[in-house]
């Protein structure tokens, strides 16, 4: 089964659930243990990926577990919606907060939105290695570039 | 011979790792708020102060290029390189320091040993590697069969992570050309019983190459003991500087395979009508060399000299000990690689947690270990996992940190409970 249109509006990250809220969140915890229990429960917001769309196309290289990137346009909304998948729950966790910031955006809103600041803003970095930091970087690369890509169509 | 060199000093019989520690001043350092418990000995080694201390003399005081220069600093660059090439021939004993190749490391080493007997090579011939061998010891082979004709096959490994002896039986055969095998197993720690299997491979006139990367931190080979043709190693994971490694051959087969890179030092005489081959080392060191390197090796080589070999290994044994007494404190832990004769290396993965996970939380508590398919992508395949999380022992490590470890696994789990 593919993902269908429904899958993709009603994901709550970057609607229900806001960036706001989760930096809010995130000023109040000051361990790496609440911090860590907060970002993997993100990660199971996530909505369930459809199987078949694991693929060699939708795969994310560059991070150290798998992950997998679909999205559609919505043209009634003028927005993107994105989906993400991954194997690693502190990836699904990152994941998780890329969508809050990114999903159901037009895609010129998208490529206004200065995530290093976000990340910047969420001290996560300062905690994150950078191979773990490139695959984030990945993971944003790809989203800009579908965003681009329907920006110009 | 420079003075590089301290004299060798009666060791103690106790292996105290207190004292030890001091000699690796980045090891007393906080990470993440937490003091280093450094496990990743196996991706590369950290460096005693008397490395630190070589490489900056040899610059301070007598860099300039080898085997080139008439003047005093030349001199002095070359006894410093040469000195250290002499201890590579004792800490190996090979019989000459013409059979000591410097590379940039073990992965060079088997390329150009690859690469050197691609002339021997045709179509249907078979080169011998493992399931368990690092992506260094199957890549060059699999270029070079491609070039050829040549195959690579793989000796079968069982689920505890020995070399299966029957498969190897079977496999070593009429076509078989090389056997080129590792000596420990960077995944899972198993040391192979690389005498016998050099000894048959011979008796058919095979060539062998043994990939000692994972093997001589632990333990000093005997290439005229174990009798086989190449031997190819690290520094780096030697505790001594990156950028240089060795590879020793018989001086009969390098003699035979032709140069790898052309360049500098490495010729005899240039013309545009014949150029000729410098002798045995240079002939395989085109250009400057990684001089100061060099010297750092050797500098490591001569600390772990000083060391107490026995104790050293007891002590290495102690820790493995502890944490495999450990293993049931973690439920649902489950060790991949429990071979016999295993050196400190501890492969593993925790039902339900995916290795990045476990890697990255046990940094947020100062330990370092690594995650992930180490290189070895055929033995993931094997045991059907992405990676595994890898914690590996050096001989400065205490068992109090393999405590840490331990207790670092136990809050990961009740993080994700």
């Amino acid at each position: 089964m593919t993902a269908s249109k429904e899958q993709f509006l009603n994901n709550p990250l970057g609607q229900g659930t806001n960036l706001e809220e989760v930096l809010d969140a995130f000023e109040f915890l000051d361990d790496w243990e609440e911090r860590y229990a907060y970002i993997i429960d993100l990660g199971k917001q996530l909505p369930a990926f459809p199987d078949d769309q694991r693929t060699e196309q939708n795969y994310v290289h560059g991070c150290q577990s798998q992950v997998w990137l679909i999205h559609h346009y919505d043209d009634s909304s003028g927005k993107l919606f994105l989906m993400i998948d991954s194997d690693a729950m502190i990836v699904r966790g990152l994941a998780a907060i890329i969508l809050v910031a990114l999903n159901a955006k037009s895609p010129r809103d998208l490529l206004a939105t200065d995530i290093d600041e976000l990340f910047e803003r969420l001290d996560l970095f300062r905690h994150i290695s950078p191979t773990r930091g490139n695959g984030l970087r990945a993971m944003v690369g790809k989203i800009r570039d579908i965003a681009a890509a329907e920006a110009a169509a | 011979m420079t003075d590089l060199s301290v004299a060798n000093k009666t060791s103690t019989p106790v292996f105290d790792v207190t004292a030890i520690r001091r000699d690796f001043p980045i090891l007393a350092q906080q990470v993440n708020g937490k003091p280093l418990v450094y496990l990743d000995n196996g991706a590369s080694a950290q460096k005693p102060q008397a490395v630190m201390d070589a490489m900056d003399r040899y610059y301070r005081e007598m860099h300039s290029n080898v085997h080139r220069g008439a003047h005093t600093l030349g001199d002095r660059a070359t006894a410093a390189f040469e000195g250290a090439r002499e201890t590579v021939r004792q800490f190996v004993n090979a019989a000459s320091t013409r059979e000591v190749i410097w590379t940039r490391g073990t992965t060079e080493a088997i390329n150009l040993v690859a690469n050197g007997l691609a002339p021997r090579l045709k179509a249907g011939d078979e080169i011998l590697v493992s399931h368990m061998e690092h992506h260094a010891n199957i890549v060059p082979w699999q270029m070079v069969a491609e070039r050829t004709g040549a195959k690579v096959v793989p000796i079968q490994v069982t689920p505890e992570g020995e070399l299966d002896l029957e498969s190897f039986d079977q496999l070593l055969g009429e076509r078989t050309r090389v056997l080129a095998l590792t000596h420990v197993s960077n995944v899972l720690g198993t040391v192979n019983p690389i005498a016998s299997l050099i000894q048959k491979a011979k008796a058919q006139s095979v060539v062998t190459l043994i990939d000692g990367a994972q093997a001589v931190p632990h333990f000093q080979p005997d290439v005229q003991a174990l009798d086989c043709d190449f031997y190819v190693f690290s520094s780096h994971k030697l505790f001594g500087p990156t950028g240089i490694g060795v590879l020793y051959g018989r001086a009969e087969l390098l003699e035979e395979i032709p140069p790898y890179q052309g360049g500098g030092e490495m010729i005899e005489r240039v013309s545009f009508e014949r150029t000729t081959w410098n002798v045995l080392p240079y002939k395989f060191e085109a250009g400057t060399p990684a001089i100061a390197e060099a010297v750092g090796l050797g500098a490591a080589i001569e600390y772990l000299n000083r060391l107490d070999r026995n104790a050293m290994e007891a002590a290495e044994n102690a820790l493995l000990q502890r944490a495999n007494a450990l293993i049931e404190t973690v439920p649902g832990m489950e060790i991949i690689g429990t071979a016999r004769n295993k050196v400190p290396v501890m492969s593993f993965k925790i039902a339900g947690l995916h290795p990045s996970d476990i890697g990255t939380l046990l940094d947020q508590q100062g330990v370092a270990i690594r995650t992930g398919h180490h290189c070895a992508m055929p033995l993931m395949d094997f045991y059907g996992v992405p990676g595994t999380a890898r914690a590996s022992f050096a001989f400065y490590n205490t068992l109090e940190e393999v405590e840490t470890l331990f207790t670092g696994l136990q809050k990961i789990q009740r993080l994700f409970a």
